[in-house]
């Protein structure tokens, strides 16, 4: 769910263009040089991470996509999306989903020299989840036993903002066997368990970490993956090196990477074209309209779709909203297929399922009321007693929202009669805000890119009362508990029957709609003859070649 | 870009200009045969004789007829567009095409006038208004009311504009909130006129400076005359000159200031359209339908230059050193 | 003149905290949580947050803040940005470059606009001068991000003269272009100004002195004519430094140069106070410092204006 859970940084297009996109240059010097594809040196589009480069607290496109690249996990996700695969893991095993004994692979190094153990994951884990250290992904870590002893919220809301120490600095499930064995116990069965821990939360810490300020470790990090970090200018460029001590599967073929930060695409794009800039994972809006990328990159030309999913969700705590009826009509109001075709050039594809179709465990084409049908729509609506007032679709002024947003509103007043229009709020964080205090006075969009390739990501977080960004409230008791009896079942096969019988239940009440399935337009230079992009469309810098 | 028309506005008045500007140079000042009618009378007197002036005025008086009465243009729908017909070209239907949310933009572009001129022509005259009356005071009283007034000046000076209009903005207009469109442009034309004063102000202030130790300035001090005066009669009429050029050129920037904020999320929400807002809009599709982009500005540079020219016309008739 | 230099410079002091307390209190009052949308489409962890609140204090009153801040300030502290990057660093790395690249600016808008005012003042109303206002006009309608693109695309794609991009040496050749595309929306107010001021002193007396006197043409215009039509001009100039400082943003991202543009856009919308405030302060610094420069100037370009 990088889009979604990690802040997209990236996403400034249209909008901020036009009043604010500081940008910077890099130098890409050094980078012509390589002859021989060993030696090559290649410069890739990115953007200045908010925070120092601490896997467990970065929560961004910028910085997370480094993260991936300096770290690698306990599993790793398959480019083409599949089931995860063991990376650093040797085995992970369970018997009741409940306790699993992890073995890893043994002498593989952080960059420092220092062999991987069973306790720099131990230990990284128990740092990340601390209260205390204030990491902005410990909630990653609240299916393991303890961890509300280490994790604790100030108990009153509006008084002083001091949430008691916790009584323990580690958690009690997570114990270290020998140097190569450690064993989680989770507070409850979770099937789903391995697949998360490819996500960069979960990532080793070398012993270094702990000797000073996370901060400082952040701005020099230290990782076990296949490039490891050599300097860092603000706002200029990030740059990598191949590890050479690196023994696991995904070896660089090339030897430099330099990560040059752009916030303006154009400027990425322009220096795409010209040869300053070797991988663009974005094409900008300006080049996609009218298919103008295809004929200025040719074959370099990178289509592609990525595990995310485009919705309008609505504030069910709102009472107009709480008919499913109304919520059905304007789902069926609109023409997606139109949307995809004309305000996306086709880059995106309508959405007919609720989980995104490239994740495991989801079903293709589960969404009954994706389709267009504007006389069931006014149908429906007419059953739900019309609509009073004006239907305002919000979305956050400073990404590219805007076109699709206007589109939808002008739909649902064509099709329905109703009075509606798309208002642009100034900042994602003001945005945020109200979603988060449940302020919402209309539908708005949101976006969900999972975290980890299984099914269970798009349900419990958004669909299950009380779920992480189930924000519009939606509650529903057959859906809980067929999602819990999935969530704890022996098997992912088994976790996945029932999740299909939990969406089943979430497409007749329409808690949101989706209307599209994210696609991904990149670009690379002349230079590359070959490369990948990950299973979430970052670029996999292991597979390059010159 | 070559528009016969404006090319045409531009070029009419230079067959009689010349005589009418070249000829004071040799005509010492104040020797008029018609009998003394004071400034705006001998101002009009001037102005009437001027095509520049009679073109100039016709088309913002277009405009603003535009402004009032859309529907008088163009009996097309600028709000609702339909997909289907994204990016259409021109036609008998829609003269100027269809925006990439397929609505008319001939139809938009006559409902954009409202706003744009409303916005911009009010920001303009407040901008003017507070700018020019704080740099006569400060040019003129000097001292520590000039110190006051500049630093005050210095500080609103310092404030970065997308700074200072988001706060104004969300505070009187956050998302929610349901103001009419006419109290949103009245919002909008504050927020601009707080945060562009200060540059008229030192303009206003150094004309002030530099104008009032003229002979003719310290002749009517010395003949009794009162400050009222002195500023009203002596003063302004000659520290005009470069604040209705800077004024009316103003109006173009603020046309583009309202897209701004409009785009930004605190200005105009739609269904409210301005040529801002479509010149915004058209940003990702220069490549593919640059009609999106060349109309708005066409109407938007027809209507600055009207506004410039009338400036000019009216600057030259009421500047006694140009008579 | 030293007594007024002292005096101006001591007024500094108010204007420098009147613009820091409202620059602090106005990104203070920007709506929405800076925490909030830090975690993507998901609720950050509330220890996070509090975490965050705690460590920079934003729980305390703003008069707190803001004495804290100062406190600091004073001791050459700019303070951190919510990522923990130092400010005073930001400011050494950005500073220059968005300086570079107004100035180019200035002096790109300060030739054209000027000669072309000069042109225009003195042969009014010919087809220069309605060409000039025109293409002036042109430029100014016409938003930044469409003059940048159109000659980004041109010369740095389509015919490949420049590079699109700056690079972070900041040459001054790599400059011209973004630097034209900067100054272009002023242009028009200069050349217009310069030209109403020319026409009005070709009329005034001590031209024609000078012409009756037999002064070559070049002399008359350029010594006696210029130098006092240039008040408003150097007026307009000087506060277009810090304009053109401040108003660099899209020019900034377009052409990937590393200036303040993006921070303090940045910092706004995330609410760092500390951040807007520091480098809105260094540019408030050069504003004041210009106006002062430019009120010196009066004096000097124009015997009348008199300080004492």
């Amino acid at each position: 769910m990088r889009v979604s859970k990690r802040a997209s940084a990236v996403a400034l297009s249209a909008a901020v263009a036009l009043i604010a996109s500081g940008c910077s240059s890099g130098d890409n010097g050094g980078n012509e040089g390589g002859s021989g594809s060993a030696d090559g040196a290649v410069t890739i589009n990115g953007v200045q991470p908010e925070n120092p480069l601490v896997p467990s607290n970065t929560t961004e496109t910028g910085g997370g996509k480094i993260v991936d690249w300096l770290w690698t996990g306990l599993v790793e996700y398959p480019n083409n999306g599949g089931a995860p695969q063991n990376a650093v893991a040797e085995s992970i095993d369970t018997t009741d989903s409940k306790v699993f004994k992890i073995k890893i692979k043994e002498n593989t190094k952080f960059h420092d020299g220092t062999v991987v153990k069973a306790k720099n994951f131990v230990d990284a884990w128990n740092w990340a989840a601390y209260s205390p250290n204030g990491a902005a992904n410990s909630s990653f870590f609240s299916d393991i036993a303890g961890f509300a002893d280490v994790n604790t919220t100030d108990p009153d809301e509006d008084g002083p903002k001091k949430a008691p120490t916790p009584k323990a600095d580690k958690m009690s499930g997570l114990k270290v066997v020998d140097d190569w064995n450690f064993e989680v116990t989770l507070s409850a069965p979770t099937a789903v368990f391995p697949t998360k821990l490819g996500y960069s939360a979960f990532m080793p810490l070398p012993d270094a970490f702990f000797t000073q300020k996370a901060e400082d470790f952040g701005k020099k990090p230290i990782g076990n993956g296949p490039v490891k970090f050599v300097s860092w200018e603000d706002d200029v460029a990030v740059k990598l090196t191949r590890f050479d001590d690196y023994n696991l599967r995904d070896k660089m073929k090339i030897k430099d990477v330099t990560v040059k930060m752009y916030q303006d695409e154009g400027a990425a794009y322009n220096d795409l074209l010209s040869g300053n800039l070797d991988f663009l994972e974005t094409i900008p809006t300006s080049a996609l309209a009218g298919e103008k990328w295809k004929s200025d990159l040719g074959d370099r030309a990178m289509n592609t779709v990525t595990p995310s999913t485009a919705f309008i969700a609505f504030p069910i705590y709102d009472k107009r909203f709480q008919n499913e009826k109304l919520r059905k009509a304007v789902s069926l109001s609109i023409n997606r297929q139109e949307i995809s075709d004309k305000i996306f050039f086709g880059t995106r594809k309508p959405a007919d399922s609720w989980a995104n179709p490239l994740t495991p465990g989801a079903k293709p084409g589960n969404c009954t009321v994706c389709k267009f049908d504007p006389t069931q729509a006014k149908q429906l609506l007419q059953e739900a007693g019309g609509f009073q007032g004006e239907m305002v679709f919000y979305y956050n002024a400073d990404s590219s929202h805007k076109e699709w947003m206007d589109a939808v509103a002008q739909q649902v007043k064509t099709n329905l009669g109703i009075n509606a229009r798309a208002e642009g709020v100034p900042t994602f964080a003001v945005f945020r805000q109200n979603i988060n205090a449940y302020k919402m006075k209309g539908p708005y969009r949101a976006a969900w890119q999972q975290d980890y390739p299984d099914v269970e990501n798009w349900v419990n977080p958004l669909f299950v009362t009380g779920g992480s960004s189930n924000d519009g409230k939606f509650s529903d008791p057959q859906v809980d508990a067929l999602a819990k009896e999935a969530s704890g079942a022996p098997s992912l096969e088994a976790s996945h029957e029932k999740f299909a019988e939990a969406v089943a239940v979430v497409d007749q009440k329409v808690p949101t709609i989706p209307i599209y399935f994210y696609g991904q337009q990149s670009g690379h230079s002349e230079k590359i003859k070959k490369m990948e992009l990950n299973n979430v469309g970052e670029a996999d810098i292991t597979s390059i070649e010159l | 870009m070559s528009d016969p028309s404006t090319a045409s506005i531009v070029s009419t008045p230079r067959a009689e200009q010349p005589t009418e500007t070249v000829s004071p140079v040799g005509a010492p000042q104040g020797d008029r045969k018609e009998k003394p009618r004071g400034l705006l009378g001998d101002a009009w007197l001037d102005l009437r004789r001027k095509p520049l002036f009679w073109i100039s005025a016709l088309f913002i008086l277009l405009f603003l007829l535009m402004a009032a009465f859309p529907q008088l243009f163009t009996s097309g729908d600028a709000v609702n567009g339909s997909l289907d017909r994204s990016l259409g070209k021109p036609s008998g239907d829609a003269w100027f095409g269809y925006d990439f949310q397929g609505r008319d933009v001939y139809a938009r572009v006559i409902y954009g006038a409202r706003a744009s001129i409303v916005v911009s022509v009010l920001s303009v005259l407040g901008t003017l208004l507070v700018g020019g009356a704080m740099g006569v005071i400060a040019g003129y009283r000097g001292g520590w009311v000039d110190a006051v007034l500049s630093r005050v000046a210095d500080v609103f000076f310092g404030l970065p504009f997308v700074l200072g209009a988001i706060v104004i903005l969300t505070t009187f207009n956050g998302s929610g909130t349901s103001n009419s469109q006419w109290k949103i442009m009245g919002l909008v034309t504050v927020s601009l006129i707080v945060l562009s004063w200060p540059v008229v102000m030192r303009l206003m202030r150094s004309s002030v400076l530099s104008t009032k130790e003229a002979d003719y300035i310290v002749a009517a001090r010395a003949l009794g005359a009162g400050t009222g005066r002195i500023v009203l009669k002596h003063l302004l009429p000659n520290c005009l000159a470069p604040l209705l050029v800077y004024g009316t050129i103003m109006v173009g920037s603020f046309i583009g200031a309202e897209a701004t904020l409009s785009f930004l999320g605190v200005g105009l929400k739609s269904p409210v359209v301005s040529w801002g807002i479509m010149i915004s809009e058209s940003q990702s599709f220069i490549r593919v339908s640059p009609s999106l982009l060349f109309f708005p500005s066409l109407f938007l540079v027809l209507a600055v230059l009207s506004f410039v020219m009338l400036g000019e016309a009216v600057r030259e008739a009421l500047d006694p050193k140009l008579r | 003149m030293g007594r007024y230099l002292l005096r101006r410079l001591l007024q500094l002091v108010p204007v420098f905290i009147g613009t820091t307390f409202l620059i602090y209190w106005l990104v203070w009052s920007v709506p929405g949580d800076p925490f909030a949308g830090k975690c993507g489409e998901r609720r950050c962890p509330q220890q996070y947050v509090d975490f965050m609140t705690d460590k920079y204090q934003l729980d305390q009153s703003i008069f707190v803040q803001y004495a804290t801040y100062m406190k600091n300030l004073f001791q050459g502290d700019f303070g951190q940005t919510f990522g923990g990057r130092s400010i005073n660093d930001i400011i050494m790395t950005s500073y220059p470059n968005t300086l570079k690249l107004a100035v180019v600016a200035l002096l790109i808008e300060a030739v054209i606009g000027l000669g072309a005012g000069v042109l225009t003042g003195l042969r009014r109303n010919g087809f220069l001068d309605n060409l000039v206002l025109v293409s002036t006009l042109f430029l100014l309608a016409l938003p930044i991000f469409v003059i940048a693109f159109v000659l980004q695309w041109l010369l740095g794609v389509k015919w490949g003269i420049v590079t699109p991009t700056v690079s972070s040496e900041m040459r001054i050749t790599e400059l011209l272009v973004p630097g034209f595309v900067l100054g272009s929306a002023s242009m028009a107010y200069i050349a217009r100004v310069a030209r109403t001021s020319i026409a009005e002193n070709r009329r005034a007396d001590y031209v024609r002195t000078a012409i009756a006197k037999g002064l070559p043409m070049r002399r008359v215009v350029g010594v006696h004519l210029l130098r006092n039509s240039l008040i408003p001009v150097v007026t307009l100039l000087g506060t277009d430094l810090g304009a053109l400082m401040g108003g660099a943003i899209v020019t900034e991202g377009i052409f990937g140069i590393n200036g303040i543009g993006r921070q303090v856009y940045r910092a706004i919308v995330t609410k760092e106070s500390a951040t807007v405030v520091s480098i809105v302060v260094v540019l408030v610094l050069v504003y004041l410092l210009m106006n002062l420069l430019v009120d010196l100037l009066y004096a000097a370009l124009d015997p009348r204006i008199r300080y004492e």
